[in-house]
């Protein structure tokens, strides 16, 4: 076997998560549940959220702020970003009640709640730079609260060139990194099973 | 913006209190809108084809 490190991170890969994993038609019986359809609307409304965003990332806020086409891609933007969070805490109350972590998931469980609390952090910074009446307000009670505990000098609110940057590019990236190394791990450990499912219903159903 | 919904949406937020706990209406309606889906996701029960197999 070859000694180069692409052979080695194949294998590992290969081994990990082979493309029978990946990309399966099969899924146990048990995910034939509402309750399983809140992971994929989450990650439906995500795609719709960078998608409005690259949009207004090149057209900027002299367009969406004034032109009709504008302020519905803002809109979009934003009522995207509403049902991503409606999603993603029905998805959170699902997995929570049915242990999801079990299985070996705890990766999965972890880098879930740690994509919850990167999304408040881009929702945050996405509120402080709408650039209106809004951001103003929320900017100046924020500070106050973030100078409070100390962290306004490296994280300040009211700066909206630190906010826009965070904003579309540093927290998307970290946020969109935390969401493949999630939805990978789910591939690799596969949905976790209800508590109380029977053995039967673990098989792979079409 | 024009209509109900301008009215509904251009002027402060309604607060509920009582004591300590404060919240907003709409907030409080976010809350009971994802509680009521989480509820029906978990009764209503998956579609399934004539075979009755799961879609």
């Amino acid at each position: 076997m070859s000694e180069m490190w692409t052979a080695k991170l194949r294998n590992k890969w290969q081994k990990n998560l082979p493309i029978e994993k990946l990309l399966p038609d099969d899924q146990p019986a048990y995910v034939a549940s509402w309750i399983y359809v809140f992971g994929v609307l989450t990650l439906s409304a995500i795609v719709m959220i960078i998608f409005s965003g690259v949009i207004l990332a090149f057209e900027g806020p002299a367009w969406y702020h004034t032109s009709d086409t504008g302020k519905f891609v803002n809109s979009l933007h934003f009522w995207s970003v509403q049902l991503f969070f409606i999603f993603m805490v029905i998805h959170l109350w699902g997995k929570f009640w049915m242990a999801a972590w079990r299985g070996k998931r705890f990766a999965t469980w972890a880098t879930g709640a740690v994509a919850f609390i990167a999304s408040i952090a881009t929702a945050f910074t996405g509120y402080l730079v709408q650039t209106n009446f809004d951001s103003q307000w929320i900017s100046f009670e924020a500070k106050d609260g973030f100078n409070s505990v100390g962290v306004g000098a490296w994280f300040s609110v009211t700066n909206l060139g630190q906010m826009l940057l965070l904003h579309v590019a540093f927290l998307p990236i970290i946020l969109g990194a935390i969401t493949v190394v999630h939805v990978l791990m789910v591939r690799k450990r596969g949905v976790v099973p209800p508590i109380d499912a029977e053995p039967s219903t673990l098989s792979e159903v079409k | 913006m024009t209509g109900w919904f301008a009215d509904f949406m251009n002027h402060p937020a309604t607060y509920l209190k009582s004591g300590w706990l404060q919240i907003s209406v709409t907030n409080l309606f976010v809350i009971l809108l994802m509680l009521t889906i989480f509820t029906l996701a978990v009764v209503i029960p998956f579609p399934k084809d004539k075979d009755g197999h799961n879609k």
